[in-house]
């Protein structure tokens, strides 16, 4: 199965293998998945969009009022994560839940909670965007370089 | 060398015993379909520690210290201890070692660890350099998970071939005699010796998904049994009992056509092996995906119900194989494949 000389596998040989072990492996719900994640997130922005006319009805204008949902939302991920029931129905919603700010939320709560044994400073302050952090440095890497494309395009006044 | 055969099998010539035994599980083990077989079933998972880790050290030096007491043994009768887990510089065995203040060589091989430990304590008693040693091994779900994987709270969705590691320890005592403890049951249970075992060679089959620890072990499982089919000259025929250690579902069936490819009949093996991943949960109920995985789902199953099947004269002969996916936390980020392990334990009753 493997090359003499350094026991890894050869390119075809593990692309076989990996084709055999396919071919044994129950095929994931995507189906099933897309619709999940679909109605749940479906969901999710309805709610959203209810609780946004709520606070205009209000009177609240429509910049604090997407402000305060954005926050209700991440403070509702924070509280289901905490109390252990996000991964639960991250189980069931998927993408759902994942893709909304809600994930975000999560996916900072969830290390934050992890890593408490470990110290404030170390455990909580080093891991707390082990997670998140991938998605800030390359979020806000390519908002700058979109941005610079903008201003050298002369959209920026 | 006259207690070697072939390439990679041992003959332990003094048949050491297994003297005591025992196995700790998590809840959600101790409520599956091996739940009567387990010494100690928690009834929540951080057992009363602070932390995930001190509790799986705790479950490792319970169920230490339950097979020493049940071999009618102290603690200062055991010369080594030999035992491993999941962790990075093995932290559950090294705290456990502190406590127990036993002469301790920790063992690393990865899901593989229990029948590394029971190899490599056969050795010492078979050759004369110890009198008791005591093997074991442990893992739990939410150390393995935190270090392998992600935070638990973590929302995500697991494939269909994600394992799920199991919260459980298992620990044995073989003595170079059998201890007289145990005889004053009526009827006395049969004693368990420790026979042959084979050595397995790293087996990798390119596999970088780790998701997919069944499939990137299960070759490796096949290979040390054939190896070990053919340097014993033994058969499937020969052993009653054959059980892997945690390939899982889809592992499991892979071997079964690697066996059937190599010419061993899947029917005829079939009715006597099986896997400890397959064994430890109710596959729907639980939604454990590919099965269980971890150094504990295995030691559990042998130590809690094989060596009690084989007391009461229900197995005769038994090959253990637990199987190990020696990756590491970084190797899949540099792209590296899994190397898949395997090693090979005779047990005989008397």
């Amino acid at each position: 199965m493997a090359d003499n000389t350094t026991g890894v596998p050869k390119k075809e040989m593990a692309k076989a293998y990996e084709k055999y072990a396919k071919s044994f492996t129950p095929k994931p719900t995507y189906v099933a998945n897309c619709v999940r994640a679909f109605i749940a997130g479906g969901l999710l922005c309805i709610l959203a969009m209810f609780l946004q006319n709520k606070l205009m009805a209000m009177g609240q204008n429509e910049k604090d009022a997407a402000a305060i949902v954005t926050i209700a939302m991440i403070c509702a991920a924070q509280l289901l994560t905490g109390i252990g029931l996000f991964d639960s129905l991250t189980k069931m919603a998927g993408a759902g839940v994942i893709v909304p700010i809600t994930g975000f939320a999560n996916s900072m709560v969830a290390p934050a909670l992890e890593y408490k044994k470990e110290g404030l400073v170390l455990g909580v302050g080093g891991k707390l965007f082990s997670l998140a952090g991938p998605v800030l440095v390359y979020g806000i890497s390519s908002a700058v370089a979109v941005g610079i494309l903008y201003w050298l395009i002369g959209g920026a006044k | 060398m006259k207690n070697k055969l072939g390439k990679q099998t041992l003959v332990f010539r003094n048949k050491p015993v297994i003297t005591g035994e025992c196995a700790v599980v998590g809840t959600r083990e101790g409520s599956g379909p091996m739940k009567e077989y387990f010494d100690v079933i928690l009834d929540d998972d951080t057992y009363g520690e602070k932390t995930w880790e001190k509790a799986e050290s705790m479950m490792l030096k319970n169920a230490i210290l339950t097979a020493i007491r049940k071999a009618g043994l102290e603690k200062s009768n055991i010369d080594v201890m030999l035992t491993g887990d999941l962790l990075n510089q093995l932290m559950s065995s090294s705290f456990t070692a502190r406590d127990v203040s036993i002469p301790f060589i920790g063992l690393y091989g990865a899901c593989s660890t229990m029948t590394q430990s029971m190899l490599m304590a056969s050795v010492f008693v078979d050759g004369g350099f110890a009198e008791h040693a005591v093997c074991g091994a442990s893992s739990h779900y939410c150390t393995a998970e935190r270090q392998f994987r992600m935070p638990l709270e973590h929302g995500n969705q697991r494939p269909p071939s994600a394992q799920w590691t199991a919260t459980a320890s298992g620990a044995a005592v073989i003595s170079r005699q059998p201890c007289t403890a145990n005889n004053i049951l009526i009827p006395a249970p049969k004693e368990i010796f420790v026979t042959y075992a084979t050595i397995g060679k790293i087996i990798d089959t390119g596999m970088k998904d780790a998701n997919q620890m069944g499939a990137a072990m299960a070759p490796a499982a096949v290979d040390t049994i054939l190896n070990h089919f053919e340097d014993t000259g033994m058969t499937p025929a020969d052993y009653d009992v054959i059980l892997t250690g945690d390939l899982g579902y889809i592992g499991k069936e892979i071997a079964l056509d690697l066996f059937a490819d190599a010419g061993i009949d899947s029917a005829k093996l079939g009715v006597r092996y099986d896997d400890c991943g397959t064994m430890l949960y109710y596959r729907e109920k639980e939604d454990v995906h590919g099965g269980g995985s971890g150094c504990g789902c295995s030691a559990s199953i042998y130590t809690g119900y094989l060596f009690r099947k084989m007391r009461a004269g229900e197995f005769k002969r038994a090959l253990i194989v637990s199987t190990g996916a020696m990756l590491s936390t970084i190797s899949p980020f540099q792209g590296e494949s899994i190397p898949g392990i395997a090693h090979a334990v005779t047990l005989e009753t008397s």
